[in-house]
C-alpha cells in the first residue's frame, strides 16, 4: 500500500527535474561558459572588479538599512496588535495585511504620484510656501518602497510569536521585582527571537533582489544587484555574466535561509531546508 | 493613560503610511488633470478610458486565465504529489521536499531567469504557453506544503479500513481520503491563484513579447511615468481584493 502509493509522486518528481533542476544546472553551466563555448570563470572573476563590487556592496547595504527600519518601526506595531484584545485583534491583523492583497507593482507605484516632481507632498510644501524636494529617484525613496512594501513579512511573524508567548513568565518577571524595561529585555525580546529572525530573513532576501523598486523609485540610476541581472537577461544579452551574478545571489540567500532556520523554533515543524 | 494614547497614535501613523498611497491613487483616479499633484475636477474619464484600452483588456484576459489554468493544473499536480510524498521513505521524502523548496526560497528573479533559460535553451517559444508553465511551477510548491500537513493529520488506518470493506483504491481515495484533506487543497488553490495573479518578476521573464498580464502591463506604463489610468485600474482592484476579503471573512465567521 505504501510503496505503491509512492508512485504519485513520480509525476512531480519528473516536473521538478524538468523545471527547477534542469533549468538550474542550465543557469550554472552557463554561468561557467564564455558566449561562445568553453570553461572559464571570467565571468565570476568579472563580478569581482570594482564596478560591480560597488553594485553589490550598494543593494546590500539599502536592504540592510531597510531591513534595520522595518525592524524598528514593525516590532512596537507586533506588540501593539498582540496587546489587542482578540476581539478586535484580528481586525488589525485584516487591515494591516490588506494593502499587501494589492498588486505590488501598483503600491510601488503609488509612491511615484506621493513624492514626484509635481507629486503630491510636494503641491503641498508648495501650497504652505516651502520649497519643493527632491523626493523620487534617490537612495531614500528606494529605501522607503522597500519598507512600505516588505514591513508586513516584518510583523506578522514577530506577532505571532509574541501572541503564542506565555503571559504567566511576564507576570513572574514582575511579581519578582523587574520593571517593563528588564521585562523587555530579559523576558519578551529573546523569546521573541524566533520570529525576529524569520522576519528579518523575509525582509531582506526580496529587498536584495528586487528590480522593480530600484527602477521606478530609484530611477534605473541606482542600479541595484536585481537590476544587472535583469538588464544582462533582457538588454545586453550577456546570459553567461547574468547567470554567474545570479548564481552568487542564489548561493548568498540560501546560505542566509540555512543559517536562519537554525534559529527558528525548533518545536514549530516547518520541514524547512536542510 | 499616557502609554495607551501613544500606542493608539503610533497605530494611526501605521495605518497611515500604510494606506496614504492607496487612497491618494484612488482620489487622483478620478481627478480631470493630468498632473499627478493638482486637483482639477472630478471626472470617470480614465475609467472609460481603461474600459476601453485593448492593452489592458488584453492583460486583464491573460491574467485571469493563467491564474485559473495554473491553480487548477497546480492544484491536481500538487495534491497528487503530496500523496505520493507522503508515503516515501524518510530519506526521499526529504530530497524531494528540499528540491519542492526551492522555488519558495529562491529569489524570484533566480527562478525567472532560470525558466527563460529552460524556454529558450529548448526553443520553445516564449508566450502564453511557456508563462503558464512557470506559474504552475512555482504554484505546485505551495499546494504541496499546504496539502501535506493534512495528510500527516489523517488516521492512516481510515484508507486500509474502507479497502478491508471492499472499496477500490480509487474508491477510497475519493470517499475516505479527499474529504479529510479537502481543506488543505482549498487553501493550496486559493494560494496558487493569488501567486499568480500577482506575479510580476517570473511573468516578466517567461512571457515574451506578445503576451502581458496586469503586473508587466502597469510596469511597462509605469517606466514611461505616470497614467491615470493605472490609478482607475488601482482603484478597481483594491474594491475588488476588499469585497473578496469580506466575502471570505463573512463565510468563516458565518
Amino acid at each position: 500500500m505504501k510503496s505503491k502509493q509512492k508512485i504519485l509522486a513520480y509525476p512531480y518528481i519528473v516536473w521538478l527535474i524538468i523545471f527547477i533542476i534542469v533549468p538550474l544546472v542550465l543557469v550554472l553551466y552557463f554561468s561557467f561558459s564564455f558566449r561562445e563555448g568553453g570553461l572559464t570563470l571570467g565571468n565570476y572573476r568579472r563580478f569581482m572588479t570594482p564596478i560591480y563590487g560597488k553594485v553589490l556592496y550598494r543593494s546590500l547595504k539599502l536592504a540592510f538599512i531597510s531591513t534595520v527600519f522595518c525592524l524598528i518601526l514593525g516590532y512596537p506595531m507586533a506588540m501593539i496588535i498582540a496587546g489587542t484584545d482578540i476581539s478586535k485583534r484580528n481586525l488589525m491583523v485584516l487591515l494591516f495585511v490588506l494593502p499587501m492583497w494589492m498588486n505590488f507593482l501598483l503600491r510601488t507605484y503609488a509612491w511615484m504620484t506621493l513624492l514626484g516632481k509635481n507629486g503630491v507632498i510636494n503641491n503641498i510644501l508648495g501650497f504652505l510656501n516651502f520649497p519643493t524636494l527632491n523626493l523620487l529617484y534617490n537612495n531614500g525613496a528606494v529605501i522607503l518602497g522597500m519598507v512600505y512594501n516588505f514591513i508586513p513579512f516584518m510583523v506578522l511573524p514577530i506577532y505571532s510569536v509574541l501572541a503564542k508567548m506565555d503571559k504567566t513568565l511576564i507576570e513572574a518577571a514582575k511579581d519578582l521585582g523587574a520593571n517593563e524595561t528588564t521585562v523587555f529585555r530579559k523576558i519578551i525580546f529573546p523569546l521573541s527571537l524566533p520570529g525576529v529572525i524569520t522576519g528579518i530573513t523575509m525582509v531582506f532576501m526580496p529587498a536584495v533582489s528586487t528590480f522593480v523598486i530600484p527602477r521606478l523609485l530609484g530611477g534605473g540610476q541606482f542600479m541595484l544587484i536585481g537590476n544587472l541581472v535583469e538588464q544582462q537577461f533582457t538588454h545586453v544579452y550577456d546570459w553567461n555574466f547574468g547567470s554567474a551574478i545570479s548564481i552568487i545571489m542564489m548561493i548568498f540567500i540560501l546560505i542566509a535561509m540555512a543559517v536562519a532556520t537554525r534559529y527558528e523554533d525548533p518545536a514549530e515543524e516547518s520541514g524547512g531546508l536542510w | 493613560m499616557v502609554i495607551k494614547s501613544i500606542r493608539r497614535f503610533y497605530t494611526y501613523l501605521m495605518f497611515l503610511f500604510l494606506y496614504a498611497p492607496i487612497i491618494t491613487l484612488m482620489i487622483f483616479s478620478f481627478n480631470e488633470s493630468r498632473s499627478r499633484g493638482k486637483w482639477g475636477g472630478f471626472t470617470l474619464r480614465w475609467y472609460k478610458e481603461l474600459f476601453s484600452d485593448n492593452v489592458i483588456k488584453n492583460a486583464f484576459y491573460y491574467t485571469i486565465v493563467i491564474a485559473i489554468l495554473s491553480a487548477v493544473i497546480s492544484t491536481i499536480i500538487g495534491t497528487i504529489a503530496a500523496v505520493g510524498i507522503h508515503n516515501m521513505s524518510f530519506l526521499g521524502k526529504k530530497v524531494v521536499l528540499n528540491i519542492n523548496y526551492l522555488p519558495v526560497l529562491n529569489p524570484e528573479i533566480v527562478t525567472g531567469i532560470s525558466l527563460m533559460t529552460l524556454f529558450i535553451f529548448f526553443k520553445l517559444k516564449l508566450g502564453f504557453l511557456s508563462m503558464l508553465l512557470a506559474h504552475i511551477t512555482f504554484c505546485i510548491p505551495y499546494v504541496v506544503l499546504a496539502v501535506l500537513p493534512k495528510l500527516k493529520q489523517l488516521n492512516k488506518h481510515l484508507a486500509e479500513a474502507a479497502m478491508d470493506l471492499g472499496a477500490t483504491p480509487v474508491y477510497a481515495f475519493r470517499k475516505v481520503i479527499l474529504p479529510e484533506i479537502m481543506p488543505g487543497i482549498v487553501t493550496g488553490a486559493l494560494m496558487a491563484f493569488t501567486l499568480s495573479i500577482d506575479d510580476f518578476v517570473i511573468s516578466f521573464f517567461t512571457a515574451g513579447r506578445g503576451v502581458s498580464n496586469l503586473s508587466i502591463t502597469v510596469y511597462s506604463m509605469a517606466r514611461r511615468g505616470i497614467n491615470p489610468r493605472i490609478n482607475a485600474l488601482s482603484t478597481l482592484m483594491f474594491l475588488a481584493v476588499l469585497t473578496l476579503l469580506l466575502v471570505i471573512n463573512k463565510r468563516t465567521t458565518d
